[in-house]
C-alpha cells in the first residue's frame, strides 16, 4: 500500500467570501460553511472564529480537533463510512492543509470536554496551541437526546473540515510525505533481519462521548482490527470521545498518530513495521480478556518481536494495557507501553490503578491531575463558565480576574498517551 | 547576617557531644548556637545562613518516649522559627534514623517548615519521612558525614530561598516518590519507539514508570447474621442529589458526600443524577440505583434479608481519582462507618 501526504503549509487563517488557500493563507467561506453544516436539521446555530498561536484566545469546551484534509487519487473525500461512502483509506495521494485546525465547541455534551489555550502558559500544555484554529461553535435546536447531540456535533466537525480541506485540490503541496509498505511477505523477504514490531492502539469504546469509529463502524463491538499503517493517518478513524480532554485521543491525532509516524520513520532501517491492531477498551471484564487476548494472538500470528502499546483514558483500561503487556511478554513479545499518571495534585499517590511486573518499559504522557494555573484570556471562544463542570476542573475554577485554575485533565492533548506531546513524570 | 536565614539543627547524644550509649536516655534540651555537624553545615552556607540553635536528645529517650518528647521538641521549634529544619545525617542508624524521621516528619507536616535530613537507604525511618522531608542519600556510617553535609547544606539553602529543587540526581536526595510532571524536548511516541529499539538490540533503557507494588487488605471478618446486620450504601459511581450540592468534581474527586437516604425507598430520577465524568451517563441518570441499588436493598430489610439500611449514602467519583485520595475518603468514610455500628457495606464502582 502507498500514500502520499503532500503538506500544503498554512500560515494564516482569515474569514472571507471563498475558500481558499493563497500563498500559505487559508481563506473560508464563512458563510458558505455555515450554510453547509446547517443543511443539519439538528444544528440551530453555528457560529465560526479564528484563534492562531500566540493570541490571548482561549477556547472551551472544546469537542474534537480535525485535521482539514483533501482527496487527490484513490479513495474517497472525507472520512469514509462516516461523511461519504465506504472506499479504502491509505492509498493513492492525500493534501493536507498543514498547521490548520478544525476545533469544535458548543453546549457542553458531556464533563470530558476541555480547554485550549493559543498563548502563555496554557500554550505549554496543548500541542493544538502551535496550529491555526478554525473553531466551528455548534448550537443545536432544542430537546436532542444526548447521543444524538453528541453525533451531531461529531459530524458537522468532520463536514466542516472536509469543506475547508477542498481549498487545498488544486494547490501544489510544500512537502511530499510517502508512506510505503507492502505485503508482510514482501517486506520480510526485504529486511529478513529486522525485528517485527506492530503498534498495539487502545481506543475507548464504552458509550456516550467514549467511542471510536473505524470507517464509520464502533469498534465497541468488534474484534481488535488488523489494519495497515496507512489507513488511520489517511481518515479511516474518528473520535466520537473525550474520556478526559488531557488524554483522549482527538481526529487530528488519529489522522497524524504519532507512534504509526515514529514507527514509520524506523521501517526498513532498525524495525519491520507490521501494523496496527486497533484494539477496542470494553466495560467488562471478558470484554477486556477477550480484547487482550485476540491482540496477543494477532501479534503471535505476525511473528512480531515488539509491541508499542498505547492507551487511552485511565482507570479501568489500565488493566487492559497491563493485560495485553503480561501476555505478550510471556509469549516473547517485548512491550513499550505509552500511558499517563493519576498521581493527585500532589503527584505522591501511585500512578497507575493496577501494576504488573511485566511492565518494565513504560513511557509516561505525564500526570493527569498536575494543576495548571492559566492567565485570564483577551477573548473567549465558547463559554469561560463550562469549566466548573468540566473533569479536571471544579467549583471555583475559574478565579475572579479571569484565569482559570484546573488539572491537566481538562487541558486538550495534555497528557497524549499516544505520545503526540512533550510531556512526562519523572519520580522526585 | 541580618538577612541570613535561620536553620535549627537537630542530633542525638552522640553527634551532640554529651556521650555514647551511656548517655542514650538523655531527655531533649536546646542550645543556642551550632554543635557537632551543626558547625561543618553552617560554614558550607557561606554566610547566606546562620544555625540558631541546636536540639539534642538521647536516642532511647526518644524512641521510649515518642509522643511526649515529640510534643516538647516540637515546641522548641515553634520558638526559634527557623526558615529551615535539619536533622542527623543519621546514617545507618536506627534508633537515630527514626528520632529524625518522626521529628521530620511532624515538622513538615504540622509546622510546614522545609526540612532536611540525611540516611543510608536502608534506614528504617527512610520510608516514613521521605515523602515530607528531603532526605540526603548517605553511606551507611558517620565517614560519610564530609560527603553528606555539602548536599545537606545546599537543599537547605534552596528550601529556605525558595529556589527550586531539582531532581533527585542532580540534588543527592533519596526520591520522595512524587511523580513530578515536566516538559521534555522529545515527544512520547518518540521515547517509546527508541525505548523498544533498545529493548530489541538487548541495549540499557529506563523506564519512565516504575510499577507499584499493592498494598494487600485484609478482608473484615464475614457478617454472622445478615438479618440482624445494618448495611450502608457507598459509591464512586458519583450518584449525588440533584445539582450536586456538595460540588463533587467530575474527576480526580478531592471530596466525598453523604446523604440522608432514611426517607427513600430508591435514589430516584430527578432527585438524583450523575456528576461522573468517566463514563455514559445516560442509564445512569434514568434510573440512578442502576449504580448505587438502593431500591433493592430497601426490598431486603422489608423482607428481612437484612437487618436495617443504614440511613446515610456515601458518595464521591471514582475516575481519575488518585489512589492516595481514596485511600483517605476510606479511612474517613470507614470510621463513621465503624463508629455508627454498621456492619457491612455495599460499595459499587462503574
Amino acid at each position: 500500500m502507498k500514500l502520499e501526504i503532500g503538506r500544503i503549509y498554512i500560515k494564516d487563517i482569515q474569514l472571507g467570501k471563498e475558500t481558499s488557500v493563497i500563498d500559505g493563507v487559508l481563506t473560508v467561506d464563512k458563510q458558505g460553511l455555515i450554510d453547509n453544516l446547517k443543511e443539519d436539521g439538528r444544528i440551530k446555530d453555528i457560529l465560526i472564529d479564528v484563534a492562531r498561536p500566540g493570541e490571548k484566545v482561549r477556547i472551551i469546551p472544546v469537542k474534537d480537533v480535525i485535521e482539514p484534509r483533501v482527496k487527490i487519487q484513490g479513495g474517497n473525500n472525507g472520512f469514509p463510512g462516516v461523511t461519504s461512502k465506504q472506499a479504502q483509506c491509505g492509498e493513492g495521494r492525500t493534501h493536507v492543509l498543514y498547521g490548520a485546525a478544525v476545533v469544535t465547541v458548543g453546549d457542553i455534551v458531556g464533563f470530558q470536554e476541555g480547554v485550549v489555550d493559543m498563548w502563555g502558559e496554557g500554550a505549554k500544555w496543548t500541542p493544538f496551541s502551535k496550529t491555526y484554529n478554525l473553531t466551528v461553535d455548534i448550537q443545536v435546536v432544542a430537546g436532542l437526546d444526548p447521543h444524538t447531540h453528541e453525533e451531531t456535533v461529531r459530524i458537522a466537525g468532520l463536514r466542516a473540515s472536509e469543506f475547508i480541506g477542498l481549498a487545498g485540490e488544486n494547490v501544489t503541496p510544500d512537502e511530499v510525505l510517502t508512506f510505503e509498505i507492502g505485503s508482510m511477505f514482501e517486506e520480510t523477504t526485504k529486511y529478513p533481519d529486522l525485528p517485527k514490531v506492530i503498534y498495539a492502539e487502545m481506543n475507548i469504546t464504552q458509550g456516550l462521548l467514549h467511542d471510536t469509529y473505524i470507517y464509520g463502524v464502533n469498534q465497541s463491538g468488534i474484534l481488535p482490527a488488523l489494519l495497515h499503517a496507512n489507513e488511520e493517518i489517511d481518515n479511516a478513524v474518528i473520535s466520537g470521545n473525550c474520556v478526559a480532554a488531557c488524554d483522549k485521543i482527538t481526529t487530528y491525532q488519529h489522522q497524524n498518530n504519532s507512534v504509526i509516524y515514529d514507527l514509520y520513520a524506523q521501517h526498513g532501517k532498525e524495525i519491520n513495521f507490521l501494523g496496527v491492531i486497533m484494539v477496542p477498551e470494553h466495560t467488562t471484564l471478558a470484554g477486556k480478556v477477550r480484547a487482550s487476548d485476540y491482540t496477543v494472538k494477532l501479534a503471535k500470528m505476525l511473528g512480531a518481536d515488539g509491541v508499542v502499546v498505547s492507551e487511552e483514558g485511565y482507570g479501568n483500561p489500565d488493566s487492559d494495557l497491563l493485560m495485553i503487556c503480561k501476555k505478550c511478554e510471556r509469549n516473547g513479545i517485548k512491550t513499550v507501553l505509552i500511558t499517563d499518571e493519576c498521581a493527585g495534585r500532589d503527584g505522591l499517590s501511585q500512578p497507575l490503578s493496577d501494576t504488573a511486573v511485566e511492565a518494565v518499559a513504560v513511557i509516561s504522557g505525564g500526570n493527569v491531575s498536575h494543576v495548571v494555573t492559566l492567565l485570564p484570556a483577551d477573548k473567549v471562544i465558547g463559554n469561560a463558565a463550562a469549566i466548573a463542570v468540566l473533569s479536571g476542573g471544579w467549583e471555583g475554577s475559574l478565579l475572579e480576574d479571569g484565569s482559570m485554575m484546573c488539572e491537566l485533565n481538562a487541558v486538550i492533548g495534555a497528557t497524549s498517551e499516544i505520545g503526540f506531546h512533550n510531556v512526562t513524570c519523572r519520580l522526585y | 547576617m541580618s538577612d541570613s536565614f535561620k536553620v535549627l539543627y537537630y542530633v542525638n547524644q552522640f553527634f551532640g557531644q554529651i556521650g555514647g550509649e551511656d548517655k542514650a536516655g538523655i531527655p531533649p534540651e536546646f542550645r543556642p548556637g551550632k554543635i557537632g555537624p551543626a558547625m561543618g553545615f553552617e560554614a558550607l552556607l557561606k554566610g547566606e545562613g546562620t544555625v540558631v540553635g541546636t536540639i539534642i536528645c538521647g536516642d532511647n529517650y526518644f524512641n521510649e518516649n515518642k509522643s511526649d518528647v515529640l510534643e516538647i521538641i516540637l515546641n522548641m521549634i515553634k520558638e526559634a522559627a527557623p526558615d529551615v529544619f535539619v536533622a542527623g545525617p543519621a546514617f545507618n542508624a536506627g534508633r537515630y534514623g527514626v528520632a529524625c524521621s518522626e521529628i521530620s516528619k511532624a515538622v513538615a507536616q504540622q509546622l510546614k517548615i522545609p526540612v532536611v535530613t540525611g540516611m543510608y537507604v536502608e534506614n528504617p525511618g527512610l520510608d516514613n519521612c521521605k515523602a515530607f522531608a528531603y532526605v540526603v542519600s548517605t553511606s551507611d556510617s558517620a565517614g560519610g558525614m564530609r560527603k553528606a553535609l555539602p548536599s545537606m547544606a545546599a537543599l537547605a539553602s534552596k528550601l529556605a530561598k525558595g529556589i527550586e529543587v531539582r531532581s533527585p540526581e542532580e540534588e543527592g536526595y533519596i526520591a520522595r516518590g512524587m511523580r513530578k510532571t515536566l516538559i521534555v524536548e522529545k515527544r512520547g511516541s518518540q521515547r517509546a519507539v527508541e525505548m523498544l529499539l533498545a529493548r530489541l538490540k538487548g541495549q540499557p533503557y529506563e523506564t519512565e514508570m516504575p510499577m507499584h507494588v499493592f498494598d494487600i487488605v485484609t478482608p473484615a471478618v464475614p457478617i454472622k447474621n445478615l438479618s440482624k446486620a445494618t448495611i450502608a450504601l457507598c459509591t464512586s459511581g458519583g450518584i449525588v442529589p440533584t445539582g450536586n450540592p456538595d460540588k463533587i468534581q467530575s474527576a480526580s474527586a478531592q471530596k466525598w458526600g453523604k446523604y440522608d437516604i432514611s426517607n427513600k425507598s430508591a435514589l430516584n430520577a430527578p432527585d438524583f443524577y450523575t456528576t461522573h465524568g468517566g463514563y455514559d451517563p445516560i442509564y445512569a441518570n434514568e434510573m440512578p440505583d442502576r449504580i448505587a441499588p438502593l431500591d433493592i436493598l430497601k426490598e431486603f430489610e422489608q423482607e428481612g434479608y437484612i437487618g436495617k439500611v443504614f440511613d446515610w449514602f456515601y458518595t464521591t467519583t471514582g475516575t481519575g481519582t488518585a489512589v492516595n485520595k481514596s485511600v483517605e475518603f476510606g479511612t474517613q468514610i470507614g470510621a463513621e462507618l465503624k463508629a455508627a455500628g454498621v456492619d457491612g457495606v455495599i460499595l459499587t464502582s462503574t
